[in-house]
């Protein structure tokens, strides 16, 4: 078991980074509880990898501190660091049958051959694969690879953490959750603290107890799914999560009332009046923000997308586009509508940072 | 796949090149076939000979035959010892160049040298560099006390025809494994790390696998062109001391030029090659089998 | 230009890889070709380009028979999933391309161009080389070289499928604003039922070479007129039960029996197969109008919006959708309420014989 913690971790592949934009990876400072299972979430390049590698010791960070369980192990090599990690593809020695796959790194530390084949077995009937141990790794479909380079991680009792790049990449969709299922009965197993690379919403909010959102080498918000999902301390967060992405108006806030172009909004708080110069936004997500025929801010329906079981209605505020959601009850829609929005999860911003507000 | 449209063009396209061919290849090789069943000095005498040739050089009794015999023996020796030397080593040298920056290239050209000379220029340089008295190898040898002499001691003249088919050639499997190498993706490296396996672990189990198929093509090249080597031999040895170094294809010229004997000749280069084309045959026939029934 | 396929099929090695396809695409539409992998999209997309000659069925454009037209004279433009670009060449030239080859002038060149870099947002990317370029820049690229050769036929291979989710959103939106106005048949091949909704337009339901359906996207959707288009058409997968009716009751293979509610009271006697969408079924909803089945929990996922739970009833493993953020451990033991009024039944033929009773107005 460990308990990672980054001190100041930053990482440039060129050297002497002049500005902040020579960091592949900005400064972090954080620490993964062990037990849990977190998602590192964002998209191409926004330097999740990076942070897994240098975890994994693939990757030696530039600047800053990586501590398990208060040893120093920044530049310790990667065989030392005593973790577990599922690539993309599925890597799997092809000369081996499963059951030695699963065996090999025990047999590497010369293990006696009786504890190795009770781990095995026990780590194979986890994983279901007992049925197949004594067939040729190559052979077995992509799902099962992927088991047996998971197997081999878990196989030694010690691991401390297990991480995860993007591995079910090359998975048949069909049986994608099956895999997502596994893992998490794994995790639960085995308590281990897991760190999951992805780029899919989806699967970084299936998993993880906690979420990373990262964007241009910065962690931007960690929190539950929940969190990040109702309470987006970033707007980067409330474009990224959710599909469609959160909406963005301009507006001016004072007290309880937003002002955009189109109307006043009521919040759910009272907001401080908020320093001039700042670029200010209510964010509010499209199931937040309601075509109604009651009381409500008029707007132009641009267009109407049917997904069978909700509709969404893209439509323009004063001007600002915006995406609404449409009740099922609703008949036809003309081209005037009004749209009711949500006080309690209509949200400010100010320069993309969330402003908290005081219940009224 | 694109189904072409259906004319008959193409055929134009290949006459210039079944015309070369047939001048090239076909006409010589249906020539010899005749020779070979001929008793013939050339200049239209030919005596119908059967196969009177082909009987009496498989029969190792006979003087021919028994010429024949130790000179596939003699061949086959040799192909096996260049063999069992240029593999192991050329996979060697591969895993010790570098991967990646500016090493690569001059690495790689400096390998491939060897490879780009002219093959009876590098006759001429071997047989000018094996002489005790100028040559710097075979002056270094005997400055060493050992008795090294080229055209008189067998051994001297054996493991020099070697050494130069192992220094031209290993180049040849040095680029074939490494290109192999470099197609291996990182994550197998790194999963081999994470797993604690050791060097030859991870050499035995990731890159002796995945070079499999680039090593059978290598191994295929090399048996062919030790099997037919010429140039070197004539150059340097003169196929000497005695019969010592008179391969297949020395043998070969010697009956079909040196003694006119075309019949004979013919015939024995027919042989040689069924048995060229057998070997690689069965060689390639059972790894592909073993891939085969591997990945069932 | 009009393009009819008249029971065309294509057999490679003795296998039917299209079967009897009849279809009948009008200039300035979205049709979507929805499948999942290996259904015969790609492969049919092909005929219709000329990249394949039919086995049987002949194709024709505006009336005239094209089947043994090669490709190269017929007006066809392709855009695949891997993003395929000329890698010497500058993003400009790589748009470029296709007039060079027709022998367009210079200056006519350099304004299409600047039309479809503009269009799709690569203005300031002309004078990259594809290396250089993001994914979504390099299918953009390939995009615009599809658009700058004002087809009257655009085929469309699943061209977001190797992007960021996030990306393929925006770019879903854009696309058929893009070629609207180009007046070409548009054909957008996609395994995502999600994706064929967000486009519109109409859908051709595709399945182990057949077509199973034709119709207005959302229409087809609502009503699909079997049991593998319906297959086809939900994504999480159909949820699926085999029931026999008699008289009041229902029963299941297991021998259970069910009380016939709501839409069932009306059925004919007989077998029937009972699909309903995730949205049709909750969990721990113990509303009298449903029907409950106990299962247990294999794992939830959470889409934000959304939460799917998978959860295995007996015979088989359904998923229930939840708005919003909602987690069901695995193991847990739950009931799911599945609304008969919102389910597809499909005869022991496979055809549609009664269409759920809460069917929306678009």
């Amino acid at each position: 078991m460990a308990r990672i913690r980054l001190d100041g971790i930053a990482h440039s592949y060129a050297g002497k980074p002049e500005s902040d934009r020579d960091y592949a990876l900005k400064p972090l400072h954080h620490v993964w509880e062990q037990g849990q299972a977190y998602a590192l979430l964002g998209p191409s390049g926004c330097g999740k990898t990076t942070l897994l590698n240098i975890i994994s010791g693939l990757v030696i960070p530039s600047e800053g501190h990586l501590y398990f369980d208060d040893v120093d192990v920044t530049q310790l090599p990667t065989e030392k660091r005593n973790i577990a990690q599922v690539f993309q593809f599925p890597v799997i020695y092809d000369t081996m049958t499963v059951a030695q796959n699963l065996a090999f790194p025990l047999k590497n530390r010369r293990m006696d051959k009786a504890l190795i084949d009770k781990r095995v077995s026990e780590i194979a009937q986890m994983l279901d694969l007992n049925r197949d141990l004594n067939r040729r790794a190559r052979g077995l479909t992509a799902d099962a690879k992927q088991k047996i380079s998971l197997g081999r991680g878990l196989v030694r009792a010690d691991v401390s953490a297990v991480l995860f790049d993007e591995p079910l990449t090359v998975i048949d969709p069909a049986l994608k959750w099956e895999l997502r299922s596994k893992l998490k009965s794994v995790h639960r197993a085995l308590n281990l603290l897991m760190i999951y690379v992805t780029h899919d919403q989806i699967e970084a909010l299936t998993f993880a107890d906690k979420v990373v959102v990262m964007n241009d080498g910065r962690a931007v918000q960690i929190g539950t799914p929940a969190e990040l999902f109702e309470r987006p301390d970033h707007t980067f967060v409330g474009y990224f999560i959710g599909s469609p992405g959160m909406n963005l108006l301009p507006a001016s806030v004072a007290g309880t009332r937003a002002r955009v172009e189109g109307g006043e909004i009521q919040l759910g708080a009272a907001y401080p009046a908020l320093p001039s110069g700042k670029r200010v936004q209510i964010g509010v997500r499209p199931d937040y923000a309601v075509l109604t025929t009651g009381a409500g801010l008029p707007v132009k329906v641009k267009r109407i997308a049917d997904l069978g079981r909700k509709r969404l209605a893209y439509v323009s505020l004063g001007g600002q586009p915006l995406v609404t959601s449409v009740p099922p009850d609703m008949g036809s829609i003309g081209e005037d509508a009004k749209v009711a929005f949500d006080a309690k999860h209509t949200l400010v911003y100010a320069d993309d940072i969330r402003v908290e507000g005081t219940a009224s | 796949m694109t189904t072409k449209p259906v004319n008959n063009y193409a055929w134009f396209f290949v006459l210039p090149v079944l015309a070369f061919v047939m001048f090239s290849s076909i006409i010589p090789a249906m020539t010899v076939v005749n020779y070979s069943v001929q008793d013939t000095l050339g200049a239209n005498s030919f005596f119908w000979n059967g196969d009177t040739a082909f009987r009496a050089l498989l029969n190792p009794t006979t003087e021919i035959g028994a010429r024949f015999n130790d000179a596939l023996f003699r061949t086959l020796a040799f192909s096996l010892t260049c063999l069992l030397i240029e593999v192991p080593l050329g996979i060697l040298v591969a895993l010790c160049l570098p991967r990646k920056g500016w090493a690569v290239g001059i690495s790689l050209v400096l390998i491939a040298l060897p490879m780009l000379i002219p093959w009876n220029v590098i006759g001429t340089i071997w047989q000018i560099f094996t002489r005790a008295d100028i040559g710097l190898f075979g002056a270094a040898l005997t400055g060493l006390g050992l008795p090294y002499n080229v055209t008189q001691n067998t051994i001297s003249a054996w493991s020099t025809i070697v050494v130069i088919d192992v220094w031209h050639w290993t180049p040849l499997v040095v680029l074939l494994s490494y290109a192999g190498l470099r197609a291996i993706p990182d994550a197998y490296y790194q999963a081999a790390r994470i797993d604690g396996a050791s060097r030859w672990a991870t050499f035995a189990n990731i890159e002796l696998p995945k070079l499999q198929k680039v090593l059978v093509i290598a191994v295929l090249l090399r048996f062919m062109q030790t099997f037919m080597i010429y140039t070197e031999p004539f150059v340097v040895t003169g196929g000497g001391p005695g019969s010592a170094t008179t391969f297949l294809s020395i043998d070969l010229v010697k009956i079909a030029l040196g003694q006119v004997d075309l019949g004979n000749g013919a015939a024995m280069s027919l042989v040689y090659y069924l048995i060229t084309l057998t070997v690689c045959w069965v060689f390639y026939t059972i790894m592909t089998q073993l891939e085969r029934r591997r990945d069932a | 230009m009009t393009l009819v396929l008249d029971h065309v099929g294509l057999t490679e090695a003795g296998v039917p890889v299209i079967s009897d396809v009849t279809l009948s695409l009008d200039p300035g539409t979205l049709n979507v070709l929805l499948g999942p992998t290996l259904a015969g999209k790609t492969t049919l997309m092909r005929l219709m380009a000329g990249l394949e000659r039919p086995t049987t069925g002949r194709i024709l454009a505006s009336g005239r028979d094209v089947t043994k037209l090669s490709v190269r004279r017929r007006s066809v433009a392709m855009v695949y999933q891997q993003f395929v670009n000329y890698p010497s060449l500058t993003v400009f030239e790589n748009i470029a391309s296709p007039l060079r080859v027709a022998g367009v002038g210079q200056s006519e060149i350099d304004s299409r161009v600047a039309e479809a870099a503009r269009l799709l947002r690569l203005d300031n990317l002309l004078q990259r080389l594809p290396a250089q370029l993001s994914g979504g820049q390099q299918q953009r690229t390939a995009i615009a070289r599809a658009l700058v050769k004002r087809a009257e036929l655009v085929l469309l291979d699943e061209p977001l499928a190797n992007l960021d989710y996030k990306l393929r959103e925006e770019l879903r939106e854009e696309l058929p604003r893009i070629f609207a106005q180009s007046g070409a048949i548009l054909v957008y091949a996609t395994t995502e039922p999600t994706e064929a909704l967000l486009l519109g337009g109409t859908v051709m339901t595709l399945r182990e070479g057949r077509i199973t359906q034709v119709g207005p996207t959302a229409l087809v959707y609502r009503q699909p007129a079997n049991i593998d288009a319906a297959r086809v058409f939900s994504d999480p997968p159909l949820n699926e039960l085999a029931i026999k009716k008699s008289g009041p009751l229902i029963a299941l293979a297991s021998g259970r029996t069910l009380p016939a509610i709501g839409a069932l009271a009306n059925l004919a006697d007989g077998d029937y197969l009972m699909g309903c969408r995730a949205d049709a079924v909750a969990v721990n909803n113990s509303d009298p109008a449903r029907l409950t089945f106990p299962g247990k929990v294999a794992v939830t996922e959470i889409s934000g919006s959304e939460s799917f739970v998978r959860v295995d009833v007996g015979t088989g493993v359904w998923v229930c959708l939840s708005e919003g953020v909602h987690t069901w451990e695995p193991g847990e033991n739950v009931v799911v309420g599945l609304d008969v009024n919102r389910a597809f039944l499909f005869d022991a033929a496979g055809s549609l014989a009664v269409p759920p009773k809460m069917a929306q107005s678009a």
